[in-house]
């Protein structure tokens, strides 16, 4: 089992070069069944990332490009009045939208209008989506990519705050490293690269890891060290509140997602302190509007682990 | 910049902290206000008022050279008013004032620390002026309220809750005490009063005069004020015997008694009788030199620095400027063994010419008659007992030059000093060697000490004789005219259309009477137990645990200083230790890890167990294979819940030596 996801690990890391962090943190934030947010500029590869994640997955795979006008139906999908050739009746039939595959890449998030960017927080939730009086599951691996691009600032829609601990993780990507970059100009397209890629892992192979997660272990000297890093938080004089319960038993099951792609039996410090910032930052909100909250960093920095 | 209302004076002071200060110091000033002159009081209590005004307005603050004009006429009053400047009051006046005007310059931290030490200084200075147990407990009150506003003003932001600071300013002074009570045993007294300064010393305080006209005694006994307490050593005297003597006056010009008499000899030899009274007086400071005591005082038991004159006054060496105790015994009964020499018998029959005449000849005329010296005396009681005479507070004036024939033959009502007065006139008139003795008569019994309060208002003045073999007998006049007087106290012989001020009356309620003896005795604990604590009772009481002299006690508090301080560190020593590890896998860990930190390679507190021993393969390569082992089982035992794997982990870290680098 281990072996197959580092081997999809290595798959991804040859289409995505020089992020194995970033590609880990996916990966883990896919294994516990959460969402992730990614905060970067275009062209450092959000994109490529997620196509290759769900082909190496043997995902199916959607892309929404959000734009203000873009609405509710547009994500979900609309019933349509048709008539059948065969029959020669007449009914409505539900066309299914883009939420309806397992990987969702919903690029650029914060250009849609809140009441879209909702509908699709929703369905992220939930895993189910309501369109006219008929509740319809979402696949089962389901994940959603969401990008945002921070340096815009006109005609964008910012999530809210409250809205942000839908996703599991939020990373950025940054620029690669140079010997990356230097190989990403002198081989050729990674699309092309993209497309010859295998599965490594059939979909009930991913659901399989997805349940083994719960089950890395998490002792009460490691539980003790979550608290206090929560705990931390809560005190902290430079932020408005601390992270709730909620965001505590995300920690640990991103925590555990991080372990299981370690190969460990039982959760330790590293892992949390590997996944902290990514799933901490996010939701931690500064307690002065013009004062950047203080980094996940400096906060692991200042708890000792018990 | 913002419309928001500022909440800070400065950024180190809040509002809020500034008006809680601005109520301390009014607290911390308040018992010297009534000792200021009212321009001071009346402006300091301004300065306060607009400084608590110009913080919640925020106003700028007057220029330095404002303040220093302002510090200048400041200084230029208080000489004014006292004509120096330094002092028990001026020193206090100037150093209030100035207090008042540093509210005026907080622009940086130090100022508010000044002002709190200020606060804490002016705390100190009310000990110049009272001594009292209740300026104790006030002064213990101010100064938690004082370092609750330290705590406060050492808070950056918002201000703390009043509650926590003063719980923590209250736990302050209380940790403080035990040091208080050290410093109080051994701090090495100084003799003579460590605060009185000696120019200011001599403030006037009401007590019995060196003069005595009619009236005088009248008017002192409206006084409440202590003159001393006396503790008996077995059975007091019966109330009518209790005659505390004090100035003993010879010379009279008609009016008027003064001191006069016999200089600083050496008392008349008499032989003591009956058995011997010993008593214990707490002297209240009263600025002169008398000491009173019972009569006929043993001259060979006299307190220390005091002395007996040939009239039976105790004096001693120097005025009492301070509450002094001393013992005395004293016999009753005694009887002349000597004649009165010439000088004296002159002394004390000489009146002056001319004046009181009538007095004069009705006693030439009784000693015509044939009487004898007792027989005159009996005479004059008589006359006292059985014609018209009243003790009265309120005699009427005796304006004119013969004040005792005024009193014996037309106004007929007097006080004390008038019936001595007149009856000595006529003693001495007679022939008969005669003197006023003033004093003070009984004293109120305090049943929860047993001891007696002797008050301003026992003032009493009586006569003495000399009777041939007998020697001075003591005459006291009043007890023929008013003998509840004597026999009780001074309410109860005043007519019913009379009525004592409303300080005096002591026929009160049971429950106040009750209350006023407990808190007599208390104040009475206080005075002997810490008032008294001088040079003496230091000496005496230390040299009991072997501490003689200076050195002594130095070193003793030294000693008890750094004992002291050690424990306190011990304790916080104590409490600084981290707690033993509970967990036993984290134990063996941190004791595997503990050999690595001499060579410089230890564990942070947010470092994980991988990443440490990462840093340490890197730097120790030959390690690897050792601390692998051990972190596996480390983690296995602690985060993968492995319990079995802890006594494999245990075997490993007892196995774990690292050989150490060689620097």
């Amino acid at each position: 089992m281990n072996l197959d996801l580092n081997r999809t690990l290595d798959s991804l890391g040859t289409i995505v070069l020089g992020k194995e962090r970033q590609l880990k943190l996916a990966l883990a934030c896919l294994l516990a069944r959460g969402h992730l947010l990614i905060e970067d500029v275009p062209g450092v590869g959000k994109t490529t990332l997620a196509l290759a994640l769900s082909k190496v997955l043997g995902l199916s795979f959607q892309r929404v490009q959000f734009t203000s006008d873009l609405l509710p139906a547009d994500i979900l999908g609309v019933s349509v009045f048709e008539r059948d050739a065969a029959s020669g009746n007449s009914h409505f039939r539900f066309h299914p939208g883009p939420i309806f595959s397992q990987v969702v890449l919903a690029d650029e998030v914060n250009r849609a209008s809140p009441k879209t960017q909702s509908a699709l927080l929703e369905a992220m939730e939930e895993r189910q989506v309501s369109v006219e009086g008929a509740t319809r599951p979402l696949p089962d691996p389901f994940f959603v990519l969401a990008t945002q691009n921070p340096a815009d600032q006109i005609g964008v829609f910012p999530l809210p705050e409250s809205q942000m601990d839908r996703f599991l993780m939020r990373i950025s990507m940054g620029f690669p490293p140079r010997a990356a970059e230097r190989a990403l100009l002198l081989e050729q397209d990674r699309r092309t690269l993209l497309a010859e890629l295998q599965p490594t892992l059939t979909p009930s192979q991913l659901r399989e890891a997805q349940s083994l997660v719960g089950k890395v272990v998490t002792t009460p000297a490691l539980v003790d060290y979550l608290l206090a890093l929560i705990e931390a938080t809560r005190r902290h004089a430079g932020l408005k509140q601390g992270l709730s319960p909620r965001a505590g038993l995300a920690l640990r099951r991103a925590a555990q997602a991080w372990a299981l792609l370690e190969g460990r039996s039982g959760v330790i410090p590293e892992d949390v302190q590997a996944v902290f910032a990514a799933v901490a930052q996010h939701r931690l909100i500064a307690a002065e509007r013009e004062r950047a909250a203080p980094t996940a960093e400096a906060i692991l920095e200042a708890v000792a682990i018990p | 910049m913002s419309g928001a209302p500022k909440t800070t004076v400065t950024s180190y002071l809040h509002v809020a902290t500034l008006l809680r200060l601005l109520v301390v110091l009014v607290l911390v000033l308040a018992p010297h206000m009534t000792r200021l002159p009212t321009w001071e009081a009346a402006a300091v209590l301004a300065v306060i008022g607009w400084r608590a005004w110009a913080a919640r307005r925020h106003f700028t603050m007057p220029s330095k050279w404002i303040r220093g004009a302002l510090a200048l006429a400041a200084f230029a009053a208080v000489y004014v008013s006292y004509g120096r400047i330094n002092g028990q009051h001026a020193g206090v006046a100037l150093l209030v004032v100035m207090a008042a005007l540093k509210l005026t310059e907080m622009d940086q931290r130090r100022d508010v620390m000044v002002m709190m030490f200020l606060m804490y200084f002016v705390c100190s200075t009310h000990f110049l002026f009272s001594q009292e147990l209740w300026t104790l407990v006030y002064l213990l009150l101010s100064t938690v309220a004082v370092t609750t506003m330290l705590i406060e003003s050492n808070h950056a932001g918002e201000p703390l809750p009043l509650k926590v600071t003063a719980k923590r300013g209250g736990a302050l002074v209380l940790q403080a005490l035990p040091l208080m009570l050290l410093m109080f045993v051994l701090f090495p007294r100084i003799p003579g009063p460590l605060w009185g300064l000696p120019s200011d010393a001599g403030a006037a305080r009401s007590g019995l005069s060196d003069r005595m006209a009619p009236g005088d005694i009248a008017a002192l006994i409206l006084s409440d004020e202590l003159a001393f307490r006396v503790d008996f050593d077995g059975e007091a005297l019966p109330q009518n015997q209790l005659y505390w003597r004090g100035p003993v006056f010879w010379d009279f010009d008609g009016r008027e008694w003064s001191e006069g008499g016999p200089v600083y000899t050496a008392p008349y030899p008499v032989m003591l009788q009956g058995a011997a009274i010993g008593y214990e007086i707490t002297l209240e400071p009263n600025r002169t030199t008398w000491l009173f005591a019972l009569d006929t005082i043993d001259q060979s038991q006299l307190p220390p620095d005091s002395l007996v004159t040939v009239d039976g006054r105790l004096l001693a060496s120097k005025p009492v400027r301070e509450r002094i105790a001393y013992r005395a015994v004293s016999h009753p009964r005694y009887l002349a063994v000597a004649e009165l020499p010439d000088q004296h018998r002159r002394m004390a029959t000489r009146l002056p010419r001319a004046r009181n005449p009538r007095a004069v000849a009705l006693a030439q005329q009784w000693r015509t008659e044939g009487r004898d010296d007792a027989a005159m005396i009996a005479a004059t009681l008589q006359m006292f007992r059985e014609q018209q005479f009243f003790y009265t507070l309120n005699p009427p004036i005796l304006g004119g030059g013969d004040p005792v024939d005024e009193f014996l033959f037309s106004t007929k009502r007097g006080f004390c000093e008038h019936y001595a007065s007149a009856f000595t006139t006529l003693m001495r008139a007679g022939g008969i060697p005669a003197r006023v003795v003033t004093g003070y008569q009984g004293g109120a019994r305090n049943a929860i000490g047993d001891y007696y309060t002797v008050r301003q208002s026992d003032a009493h003045a009586w006569s003495e004789v000399w009777l041939a073999g007998r020697g001075w007998v003591r005459i006291d006049p009043t007890a023929a005219v008013a003998p509840n007087r004597v026999e009780q106290n001074l309410a109860s012989a005043l007519g019913a259309e009379e009525s004592l001020p409303f300080a005096l009356r002591r026929s009160g309620s049971r429950l106040f009477t009750q209350l006023e003896a407990r808190w007599d005795w208390v104040n009475a604990q206080w005075n002997r137990w810490v008032l008294a604590y001088g040079p003496d009772l230091q000496r005496e009481f230390l040299s009991r645990f072997g501490l003689e002299g200076w050195r002594d006690l130095m070193l003793a508090m030294i000693v008890a200083l750094s004992l002291a301080t050690g424990v306190f560190g011990l304790i916080a020593l104590r409490r600084a230790r981290p707690k033993r590890i509970e967990d036993e896998a984290l134990r063996l860990w941190r004791q595997a890890m503990h050999r690595l930190a001499r060579d410089g390679l230890i564990q942070r507190p947010h470092e994980g167990p991988q990443h440490f021993v990462a840093r340490v393969i890197e730097q120790r390569p030959e390690l690897s294979a050792e601390l692998q082992a051990l972190l596996a089982s480390y983690l296995a035992t602690r985060y993968a819940g492995h319990a079995e794997a802890q006594s494999g982990l245990a075997q490993q870290v007892r196995a774990f030596k690292p050989r150490r680098i060689k620097a």
